[in-house]
């Protein structure tokens, strides 16, 4: 008796850890909005899927439709992973880390399955980076709503600048993305490693010895003298060169490596050999952050708009703020921006119209970030009055109005060599001739090594070749 | 009373019992493993969100992996296994000998197999994680040697082809000897100690114990760990995928098969996959044949023992 009561009970708990596996569909519980007047046709909860915390706190702080309290701070859950807008709809944040192809890889997966999840459950807006972006705003795939299918006309926009909508616009002319800012590059150095090396720190006096490279390599040397290295990493530079480009990496299924790319690789190694760069791994390693803190023997890093203000000022911190200035450095580039897209299929277009909006389009609200945030925003008249205000400076930047420099530079800024390939080709570039710049392989191992990479990476390109530029 | 009619609903249970397990290994392994096979035939894979195929190919995957490096990888596996896996099975042993040894009396033996057990409990990611940061140029255990002198400038481990396998291989090492010391402890405690009292009574010293008596004894033991372990040092993935970001640097003298399985999956390359994954099943599968082999010539008696324990 006591043996089939056992056996039962051991039968009962297997076939329940099996249903167990089966079910556990869970619901965000989607009866806390209290309803509001907007909300109609609308879904109460806006998906959004990003890879840090940067436009959040945007939206949070300056999105005008988020419900808050009597200080001005924004309703939010306690972790952060919603925030509640006065409407009653609920904005669910879904943050995924950029590493390593993480973030595209979640949100590939929840696009897929766009077509049979619940309302509730399909993204509504992600956001995306200039060097996947063609894979997302593609026609044929047609996964991101042209922003003329949103009711957001050129004439909103008119005030942007020019290459963060040719960035986004597909094949056919269409616009599927905007963005909040611009990104023009700059280089950004310790005021008192100026002071104690070139006897300054004006950052026109600066931009002087730095205007082309070998007047850089030639202050490299003097830095290299008083104990100092010229820069942290070698991937620091990469994005100065990579942007200057003749020609998109990939033509048809051939990888074409350009001759600056190869410019990169001849000074890298040269900084590595000499000693001018401080041979630190890759770029947001604890080491690099590091680098940027007060007591580090590093110059200066190439760095654009959001770098400055979002990522040096965090690493810099409380020793370091009022040691840095920027200036134009040896050559203009762009890096990074983050475009808003919205996802086919979202049940939210009419308040996804009025976020893109407000978030990049309306000059008071993009005027005001960059008046607290120090961000340089997408909006070229709002930008040049800042640029041309005397009273206007950065504190983190001890007094120097950076936005001018910015000002200057976005307008410039050519984006028609990007490809979709780009963020695959920039990594496996990178990491193939890392090897080479510590002395581990030779040249011309580096660059089988790349071609392996790439064709394993995208197996579209496996039959191509890749073209190395002559000499 | 009623013998007959219950041994009859045994027979019924039994295989209601084994149902659970038959049922999920179809849908969870058998058909997925089909289905990787089959893929392993075809084009198919992701350009951006587009999905090229599935287009069938033949054996074109098969011929593309074996022209590119995939020795290598092997040998990387393998060195990066055997690097961990001599030190693992020396030090289990001497421990194993020690703790079950009468006359050196260990205390706390207890508390120090849970602490040897313990590195296995961590996951392999985090550790890996831990010692990314410990030895990376600026961690502590750079500081610590600059600081003490022993070196002028940090140690680069994993801008080295050696510092990198070399930590790889410690941190197997470290995760695995102490589940080998258990299961040695296990093997050792089996052997009949009148073994050991008539060799002590004959003047037998320890290192003629552990070599004539204690190693012939626990063999079957220790080739079996050897096989596991060989099974699982070919699926090696986390700790050098972590370590290196999955770039198996420098120079990919640390990629495994894994992690070239992982990288082609980026593209969701099931045809290469597939052809890669069956290419580890056919390795797999020739490493269980010697198994099974060493198994049956050690196990020709227990195996007759088990025939008469049944009748």
């Amino acid at each position: 008796m006591k043996k089939k009561i056992i056996s039962l009970l051991l039968a009962l708990a297997m076939a329940l850890s099996l249903v167990a596996c089966g079910g556990g569909s869970s619901k965000p519980a989607a009866d806390a909005s209290t309803g509001g007047e907007a909300a109609t046709a609308e879904g109460k909860i806006i998906n959004i899927y990003v890879w840090n915390q940067e436009f959040q706190g945007l939206f949070n702080t300056y999105y005008p439709g988020v419900e808050r309290d009597a200080d001005g701070n924004a309703k939010t859950s306690k972790d952060l992973t919603v925030t509640y807008l006065s409407d009653g709809t609920e904005v669910h944040w879904t943050i995924n880390a950029n590493q390593d192809g993480v973030y595209q890889q979640k949100l590939d997966e929840a696009l897929a399955n766009q077509g049979s999840a619940a309302d509730d459950d399909k993204v509504d807006l992600f956001l995306v980076e200039a060097d996947y972006a063609l894979k997302y705003t593609d026609a044929d795939v047609d996964v991101a709503v042209p922003l003329s299918e949103l009711g957001i006309t050129a004439d909103d926009l008119s005030a942007q600048y020019k290459y963060t909508q040719d960035v986004v616009t597909d094949a056919n002319g269409e616009i599927r993305g905007t963005s909040w800012q611009a990104t023009p590059g700059l280089f950004a150095y310790r005021r008192s490693i100026a002071k104690d090396v070139f006897g300054t720190d004006d950052p026109d006096a600066i931009q002087e010895l730095l205007s082309d490279w070998t007047k850089f390599d030639d202050a490299a040397n003097k830095l290299k003298e008083k104990g100092y290295y010229a820069l942290c990493s070698v991937a620091d530079t990469y994005r100065v060169f990579g942007n200057n480009v003749s020609a998109p990496w990939v033509n048809g299924n051939d990888v074409i490596v350009d001759q600056s790319l190869m410019d990169w690789v001849e000074q890298c190694k040269r900084y590595t050999d000499e000693g001018l760069n401080h041979k630190v791994g890759g770029q947001f390693t604890d080491e690099w952050n590091s680098d940027q803190g007060a007591d580090s023997k590093v110059f200066g890093f190439f760095y654009s708009t959001w770098g400055i203000n979002f990522t040096l000022k965090g690493n810099a911190g409380e020793e370091g703020f009022g040691d840095w200035a920027v200036c134009r450095g040896p050559m203009p580039f762009f890096w990074g921006g983050s475009w808003l897209i919205a996802a086919r299929g979202t049940d939210n277009a009419e308040h996804l119209k009025d976020i893109m909006l407000s978030m990049t389009a309306d000059p008071e609200i993009l005027t005001t970030i960059t008046l607290e945030t120090q961000d340089f925003t997408n909006n070229e008249e709002a930008m040049n009055s800042i640029a041309a205000d005397p009273d206007y400076k950065s504190d983190f930047l001890a007094g120097q109005n950076h936005v001018a420099l910015f000002a200057e530079a976005a307008p410039s800024i050519d984006m028609s060599n990007v490809s979709p390939y780009d963020q695959g080709c920039c990594e496996c570039f990178q990491n193939a001739f890392t090897d080479y710049f510590n002395g581990q392989v030779d040249f011309d191992t580096a660059k089988a090594n790349f071609e392996l990479k790439i064709k394993e990476r995208y197996p579209e390109l496996a039959n191509g070749n890749v073209v190395w530029p002559e000499g | 009373m009623k013998k007959k009619q219950k041994s009859v609903s045994y027979a019924k249970w039994g295989y209601i019992f084994i149902a659970p397990f038959f049922i999920t290994f179809f849908i969870f392994s058998c058909i997925p493993l089909v289905d990787t096979i089959r893929n392993s035939f075809y084009e198919y894979y992701n350009s951006g969100l587009k999905v090229i195929g599935p287009n069938w190919v033949g054996f074109q995957n098969y011929l593309a992996l074996a022209a590119s490096d995939l020795p290598k990888y092997m040998w990387n596996t393998f060195v990066m296994w055997i690097l961990g896996f001599v030190p693992q099975i020396v030090v289990a042993l001497v421990l194993a000998a020690w703790f079950t040894d009468e006359r050196m009396r260990i205390h706390g033996r207890q508390f120090f197999k849970v602490v040897i057990y313990l590195p296995n409990l961590i996951m392999a990611s985090a550790f890996a994680m831990l010692f990314f940061t410990l030895f990376s140029n600026g961690g502590p255990v750079n500081s610590i040697l600059v600081n003490a002198g022993i070196v002028s400038e940090p140690i680069r481990f994993f801008e080295t082809t050696f510092g990198t396998r070399a930590i790889v291989a410690l941190m197997n090492f470290m995760m695995w000897f102490g589940n080998t010391t258990i299961m040695l402890m296990a093997a050792i405690a089996g052997i009949n100690p009148s073994l050991f009292e008539a060799a002590q009574l004959d003047g037998c010293t320890h290192s003629q114990m552990f070599f004539k008596i204690t190693l012939p004894l626990i063999k079957p033991i220790l080739s079996y760990t050897m096989i596991t372990s060989l099974i699982g040092g070919l699926q090696m993935f986390d700790v050098p995928q972590i370590l290196t970001n999955g770039q198996g640097g420098p120079n990919r003298t640390t990629m495994t098969l894994i992690m070239l399985l992982n990288s082609h999956l980026k593209s969701k390359n099931y045809g290469m996959a597939g052809a890669l994954s069956v290419y580890l099943f056919i390795i797999s599968g020739i490493l269980c044949f010697f198994v099974y082999r060493m198994m049956m010539d050690d196990g020709s008696k227990p195996k007759k023992a088990k025939k008469g324990a049944k009748a």
